[in-house]
């Protein structure tokens, strides 16, 4: 399974595809990263007159590359309904808009169809900017 | 290992504790007590509920045994004979 084999399998299209890149992938790890484009729509309203990335969007992009990515590695790409099940997300930085992220997820498991990782965001200075711990499962079409 | 059917249930119990989001079937807990239906743990943590059953005995559970582990007695069971044949 290669790197363009499991960027076109991800299952997002624009407007709420959060994966750029992925620069490394294995059994164990993924990283990628994504650029938050200036003229997003969400920061017109996020906040009003001082736009910062959203909370959740950083969640996001913590779930398509550290969780979503790893999942469609780890099942060769065979089983494409994943489902975000849990979420556990300190946030340490903001992001602004123009800022590339880089972000890796640790296997912690994959078993029964969960797939359980932690995941770390970094900035262009390599600064952590949120981390935290996700979770999902494949959805069975049973 | 020797475990009577007592001393399992009430690991059980510690195991599903952090997990169970219904305190009341909580406390009652009992054999027949069902993980999802009684205790209303949803089934990604049902997940973590089986990976610290694993742990808190030393054995694997297959997918075969994770199936089948919907309540409190089929759990016992499953340690039961895991640990016998170990």
């Amino acid at each position: 399974m290669t790197i363009d084999n499991i960027l076109a399998k991800l299952p997002y299209a624009k407007p709420f595809l959060f994966v750029d890149a992925l620069h490394a992938i294995d059994e164990e790890k993924v990283s990628g990263s994504f650029t938050f484009h200036p003229e997003m729509e969400v920061y017109k309203g996020h906040f009003k007159h001082h736009p910062v990335t959203p909370g959740v969007l950083l969640t996001e992009v913590m779930a398509q590359i550290g969780l979503v990515c790893l999942g469609i590695y780890l099942t060769n790409g065979e089983q494409l309904s994943f489902a975000l099940t849990s979420a556990d997300v300190e946030f340490l930085k903001p992001v602004y808009p123009g800022e590339t992220v880089t972000v890796t997820g640790y296997k912690q498991y994959f078993r029964f169809g969960k797939l359980k990782c932690k995941v770390v965001m970094v900035n262009e200075k390599m600064e952590e900017v949120c981390t935290g711990t996700l979770a999902g499962m494949i959805i069975s079409g049973k | 290992m020797q475990m009577d059917r007592t001393t399992l249930l009430a690991t059980i119990r510690e195991v599903v504790t952090p997990y169970a989001k219904n305190q009341e079937a909580l406390q009652q807990l009992n054999e027949d007590t069902d993980f999802i239906k009684d205790l209303k743990i949803n089934s990604a943590n049902l997940v973590d509920v089986i990976l610290d059953v694993e742990e808190k005995f030393n054995i694997i559970i297959d997918n075969e045994s994770m199936e089948k582990m919907i309540n409190v007695k089929a759990a016992i069971d499953i340690v039961e004979s895991k640990l016998a044949g170990s």
